[in-house]
């Protein structure tokens, strides 16, 4: 895989200077990286990135953004070669040694990182582009292994003596082994929801993993729930707000992907995950404090009924978005402790698990 | 000549003009002058001041015209005490016979010129008499005058007041002196005013004149003795307006009953041939045919109907445009001249229109346009017959226009339906026998459709120009940051080829490339380029055949063709312009 990188940039960098010899204008292939160039795919369960390519051609407007490009492409070289790694932050401030060509900003940076990604069909880890640390926590019955960098001994990590606060996964888990004879995986929003959860060692009791999201999934986060899903054939439940955030960007994303990730999906998603959340059905059905849908909340509905092709292809997630907007109301985890700071455990959670048929896919 | 002169005038006409006049005999001159100062042009000291010099010298520039002699005209304010200024305007006219000085300076309206339809400036005031009637009403001092004609020996000075109950000019003192011209006029007067300096100052009014008179020096020396010169510019003498009959087009119906009613003429055939410029026989025949009205009708017997019929006939009959000998634009090369010399701008652009008609009356529109420089907002300068229109500036047609053009078609910031707002002066003269002013203060062209519209193509093409101008100077600083942009990203682009494949000739790749950037840029650059670059690959070739081009040619070419069967390809054309669009419109879509 590494050679493989290097190779695809050796070969773009030939086809660059053997147009530019020849007066030609050269261009670089990118594939658009948006819900536009997506489709959901039945068989794969994820967002799978389509044939629309972006071409940009080298002229006075592009000039930057080609600068740009190939000096990251450089540093990403250089990186592989000398066995090293950079954060994303690490990179916005190395551009600014490439004088004119300087990112403004990290999103500026970010895209360009994204562009290259998707160029080389890869994943940013491969480039030795590390994503930057997000907020995520592990508890429960499994042993996380990693091996020493510089003595090689296996460090072993258990999940289930990490007290409250849990486990921080690491920018990159592709190295990782894991010893788990757990029963599922419950992928949780908030952390207020998290805390209480194992506070109350509620992954004891259930023999589950418990994992913070901390709103939509960072990538490590997305990759370790997918590996454990793959190796262990563990079933993963995600536990969000009722609401169009939890439901269309947390839950969609971990489950398919993005659009703006589209092209590497296939390594982040989580097919086999399912909803565990809050539904319009629940917050009737619990009677549940509510709050009224923002007007941001409408638009988010009405926008993935119309264009999002993982809503598109599943009805029970249509008919979820239809409830609500019909409701006109929306409510967090936490509207749960309503009925008792405990009813989550005692009640809530056992009700969804016994009734799968509740699920929404 | 303002509804004042004519209140004062002595004609036989039987106008309300007239009827007026024998109603106000009863009414003390003095009397009058202070109810109705502001149509005089007195209503404040400040404003007093600038009416005398420009009566003064609007005198002395009809007067030099008059006489065909270049005019040299000195203009002195000195500050006696506070409130309190004496004026002196000297020129070099023709000078004023020693028995009519007195009726000329101390005699209300004497001498008319109301009656003539040609263009002077004197249908602007209100007379130099009505000054010293302003001068004897605050400081009680008299006027003194010096002139001298060419034929004398010796010049006649005199002091002048009227006697305000029988309006008679009052000779206080008289004698024959030795004077150092040979020509001219000398005048002083003392008067209770205020100078200040800016806009509608005497300052202004003094430069704006000498902009629109190219053929004057004006020798200016203000109150604080700082003395400008504004030299003339041509020795050519303005020609000499004719006076002329009206034009069919534009008679509005008042004035044709008026004129039908006192003609001499005893046919209407020989009506429309004697009393309008422009109409021969053949014409008046066509206007007949169209009119179905008899040719040996009597014009003073015609009916309104009739007179109608005829209003209607005449535009639809082929009319020639009036001559314009009646009237004398200052023509847009010496209006420019004019302007260079005041006004630093980056660009200028005038034109003097053909002469169209309103009313009957013939007028010619000159405009300029300045932009850039020294100027630091927008302002317009008017002017009629040569002099400047320094108040009431939005009630003035010319304004009007202004308003109506959409300036931003032109480059020119402007937020609708007002002035623009940029670094531009507007300059309009209007040259005609008859200006229509919307007050008896004549501070500004009234609304005339015709006058609108002449103003409004002049400023127009003008515009055009302007714009022609702004957008090379945009095109040429286009270039040059695109130029900056290039040098700025190239040498970074060649700097990460090379940290990516160090095997490549760093000089060759931005040589190339910038030879593919000028493509987009300029074909014909790009020609140039492209003979030049194989001029040199015959050199390397000859020098270094070990190093054939021709491999890396077929190099390439396999590359390509393998690139179009891996198929994954939108579009496999050759790019160009379309490029950048489609980079936009990704970025626009790409945000999730």
């Amino acid at each position: 895989m590494k050679d493989n990188v290097i190779e695809k940039m050796d070969n773009l960098v030939n086809d660059l200077v053997l147009n530019i010899q020849g007066l030609k204008r050269p261009k670089l292939k990118i594939p658009v990286r948006s819900l536009s160039n997506v489709e959901y795919s039945q068989e794969g369960g994820y967002f799978e990135i389509q044939e629309k390519l972006k071409i940009r051609s080298f002229n006075v407007n592009t000039i930057k953004s080609f600068a740009q490009t190939l000096k990251m492409m450089s540093l990403s070289k250089e990186l592989i070669q000398t066995n090293d790694m950079a954060t994303k932050r690490d990179v916005y401030y190395q551009s600014k040694n490439w004088g004119n060509a300087k990112f403004d900003g990290q999103p500026e940076s970010d895209d360009v990182m994204d562009d290259i990604e998707a160029m080389f069909y890869t994943i940013r880890e491969e480039l030795k582009f590390n994503p930057d640390r997000d907020g995520s926590a592990v508890v429960g019955n499994i042993i996380i292994k990693e091996k020493d960098r510089e003595t090689g001994e296996e460090i072993r990590i258990d999940c289930a003596k990490m007290g409250t606060g849990g486990y921080n996964l690491p920018s990159n888990v592709e190295n990782f082994e894991f010893e788990t004879k757990a029963k599922y995986i419950l992928a949780i929003e908030t952390g207020g929801m998290f805390e209480r959860l194992a506070y109350h060692k509620f992954w004891e009791k259930q023999n589950c993993i418990l994992v913070l999201m901390k709103g939509v999934p960072g990538r490590s986060t997305r990759r370790f729930v997918r590996k454990l899903s793959d190796l262990y054939k563990i079933p993963v439940y995600v536990f969000t707000d009722g609401d169009p955030y939890g439901w269309l960007n947390i839950y969609r994303t971990l489950k398919v992907g993005s659009g703006n990730a589209a092209h590497v999906n296939e390594y982040f998603c989580v097919p086999n995950a399912r909803y565990f959340g809050i539904t319009a059905k629940d917050i009737i059905q619990y009677n549940l404090p509510t709050h009224k849908l923002k007007d941001v909340d409408i638009k988010r509905i009405k926008d993935g009924l119309k264009n999002d092709p993982f809503v598109k292809s599943h009805p029970d997630w249509q008919k979820n978005l239809n409830d609500t907007l019909k409701l006109g109301k929306r409510a967090e985890q936490q509207a749960l402790a309503a009925h008792g700071l405990n009813f989550v455990m005692s009640d809530y959670l056992p009700n969804k698990l016994n009734n799968p048929d509740d699920w929404l896919t | 000549m303002s509804d004042v002169d004519k209140i004062f005038n002595n004609n036989n006409e039987e106008s309300i003009a007239n009827k007026m006049a024998r109603a106000q005999k009863q009414i003390s001159v003095a009397e009058f002058f202070s109810k109705n100062r502001h149509l005089l042009g007195f209503d404040n000291t400040r404003k007093a001041l600038l009416t005398a010099v420009k009566e003064a010298v609007d005198n002395s520039l009809d007067a030099c015209e008059e006489a065909e002699i270049l005019p040299e005209i000195t203009v002195e304010i000195i500050e006696i005490s506070d409130n309190h200024y004496r004026l002196v305007v000297e020129d070099n006219g023709p000078g004023i016979v020693k028995d009519k000085i007195p009726h000329i300076f101390a005699r209300l309206l004497y001498g008319s010129k109301f009656h003539k339809l040609a263009q002077t400036r004197g249908q602007q005031g209100i007379g130099i008499s009505a000054c010293l009637l302003y001068a004897q009403m605050t400081t009680g001092r008299a006027m003194k005058v010096i002139s001298r004609t060419g034929d004398h020996e010796l010049a006649t000075q005199m002091e002048l007041k009227i006697d305000l109950d029988n309006n008679l000019p009052q000779v206080l003192k008289t004698k024959e002196i030795d004077w150092y011209k040979s020509n001219g006029t000398r005048l002083e007067l003392d008067i209770e005013a205020t100078y200040q300096k800016g806009r509608q100052s005497v300052d202004e009014y003094l430069l704006e004149t000498a902009m629109v008179n190219p053929h004057a020096t004006i020798i200016y020396t203000n109150p604080k003795a700082e003395q400008v010169i504004y030299t003339r510019i041509t020795s050519k003498c303005p020609t000499k307006p004719e006076e002329i009959k009206p034009h069919p087009y534009g008679v509005e119906l008042g004035t044709l009953m008026e004129m039908a009613r006192k003609t001499n003429s005893k046919t209407l055939q020989t009506f429309l041939v004697n009393d309008f410029t422009k109409v021969g026989e053949t014409i008046a025949k066509n206007i007949l045919a169209e009119s179905y009205l008899d040719a040996k009708l009597d014009p003073s017997k015609m009916s309104m109907d009739q007179l109608k019929i005829l209003k209607d006939a005449f535009l639809k009959v082929k009319i020639p445009s009036p001559s314009a000998t009646c009237i004398s634009p200052i023509g847009y090369e010496l209006i420019e001249t004019g302007l260079k010399k005041e006004i630093t701008a980056e660009f200028y652009t005038s034109l003097t229109r053909e002469p169209s008609v309103y009313r009957g009356y013939p007028f010619v529109v000159e405009a300029s346009l300045l932009y850039g420089g020294d100027i630091d907002g927008f302002r317009i300068l008017r002017f009629a017959n040569r002099v400047p229109l320094l108040f009431q500036q939005g009630a003035c047609s010319i304004t009007k226009s202004i308003q109506e053009i959409n300036w931003k078609t032109y480059g020119i910031q402007q937020s609708a339906g007002s002035l623009p707002n940029d670094k531009l002066i507007v300059l309009v003269h209007i040259a005609s026998v008859w200006t229509p002013f919307t007050s008896e203060a004549k501070e500004a062209v009234a609304h005339y459709p015709e006058i609108i519209s002449e103003v409004k193509a002049a400023l127009q093409q003008l515009g055009r120009n302007l714009n022609m101008y702004l957008s090379k100077k945009n095109r040429v600083n286009v270039e040059l940051k695109k130029k900056d942009y290039i040098k700025k990203y190239l040498e970074v682009v060649v700097d990460a080829i090379k940290e990516l494949k160090s095997d490549v000739n760093t000089e060759e790749l931005e040589d190339n490339m910038l030879i593919i950037l000028e493509q987009e840029r300029n074909s014909t650059k790009m020609q140039e380029k492209l003979e030049d670059f194989k001029e040199r690959m015959k050199n390397v070739k000859s020098k270094d055949p070990l190093n054939p081009s021709n491999s890396s040619k077929s190099k390439s070419q396999t590359k390509l063709n393998k690139d179009s069967d891996e198929g994954n390809e939108e579009d496999d054309r050759d790019y160009d312009d379309k490029d950048y669009d489609k980079e936009k419109d990704y970025d626009s879509e790409d945000k999730e």
